[in-house]
């Protein structure tokens, strides 16, 4: 009895982990923030556009937001880029921006040139603010509620189907909610 | 650049001694550098994975070293600086993730083969002791 159970659960268990592990549908290199439900860490910073602006998720408490990371640097930010100035043509949600590792001169003439879609961009000098949202790459977006908490991240170029079946109905959730 | 500048500055308004930092990223006090140097062995690189921020080029295991010194002059203990880390990326951050529920599979389980191992081993020896004692040689066929 044990001789033929023991070799069949033994394979059964690799078979379910190697199903598991080789789930080409898995991305290894992903990782899921461990900020998910926690407060979005405060930033105040000046606006890539025009420095005296002020650009600080303070003055957005009480609302849903997505918080956009992105670069000049970054090829993939410019794959999203007509993506977001639809997102933000929808008026759904306030899209704020963080430049991230990018000169200014740069940042300002890539939103001239290709349109802007947000609201406020933060200009992160130094990499501070990234290093408090958890940042460690280019883009990532970030949805905060009203009440200031960090819903969802998403790594990599947001698409039409993205927007869609990740952030709308979170975003709509978190405006029921009320805040 | 600015930043070390600031730093050292900051270190030195703190009243430390020796916590400037030199134009390669040192701390002037031994110590310091030498936990500097543990911890950034211990945090991952998040952008290449497999590299430590110590070993890493890219500007983020340098942003992520500044913040370690800056944290270290700032009189911050080991375990503070692994918990900001951790708070911000996650466990993956840490190439020595601590013994927690969740990873305690990772650290059991060589004990656990050890000891599936030796009972494996014992149970063998001892089915082939309760063999019969049969050492005459096969008949030879010719």
């Amino acid at each position: 009895m044990w001789k033929f159970v023991i070799p069949v659960a033994a394979f059964v268990a690799l078979a379910v982990l190697f199903a598991l592990g080789l789930n080409p549908k898995r991305d290894i290199h992903a990782l899921p923030s461990p900020l998910i439900g926690k407060e979005a860490p405060a930033f105040d910073l000046t606006d890539v556009m025009d420095p005296s602006r002020h650009v600080d998720n303070a003055a957005l408490k009480g609302q849903v937001y997505v918080l956009n990371v992105w670069g000049t640097w970054c090829f993939e930010c410019r794959a999203e880029h007509d993506e977001l100035l639809a997102i933000a043509r929808q008026h759904v949600v306030p899209l704020i921006g963080l430049d991230y590792m990018d000169q200014r001169e740069k940042a300002r003439e890539w939103l001239t040139q290709l349109g802007n879609p947000y609201q406020g961009v933060g200009f992160d000098t130094d990499g501070r603010t990234a290093i408090n949202w958890g940042v460690y790459g280019a883009p990532e977006t970030y949805l905060v509620d009203g009440h200031g908490r960090i819903l969802y991240k998403f790594i990599s170029p947001i698409t039409p189907e993205v927007w869609e079946r990740e952030f709308l109905p979170r975003i709509s959730a978190a405006q029921r909610s009320g805040s | 650049m600015a930043a070390l500048v600031l730093a050292a500055i900051a270190g030195s308004a703190l009243g430390a001694a020796d916590s400037t930092v030199n134009t390669y990223g040192e701390i002037a006090n031994p110590a310091l550098q030498a936990r500097y140097e543990h911890v950034t062995q211990d945090l991952r690189c998040l952008v290449c994975q497999n590299e430590s921020i110590a070993d890493s080029n890219v500007e983020l295991a340098s942003d992520l070293r500044r913040q370690v010194r800056e944290m270290l002059i700032a009189g911050k203990s080991d375990d503070e600086i692994f918990k900001f880390m951790t708070d911000r990326y996650g466990e993956f951050v840490r190439f020595n993730p601590p013994l927690t529920p969740k990873t305690w599979l990772i650290w059991g389980a060589p004990f656990i083969m050890v000891v599936v191992g030796a009972i494996v081993i014992i149970r063998v020896a001892r089915h082939r002791a309760s063999l019969p004692v049969d050492d005459e040689p096969a008949p030879e066929t010719k």
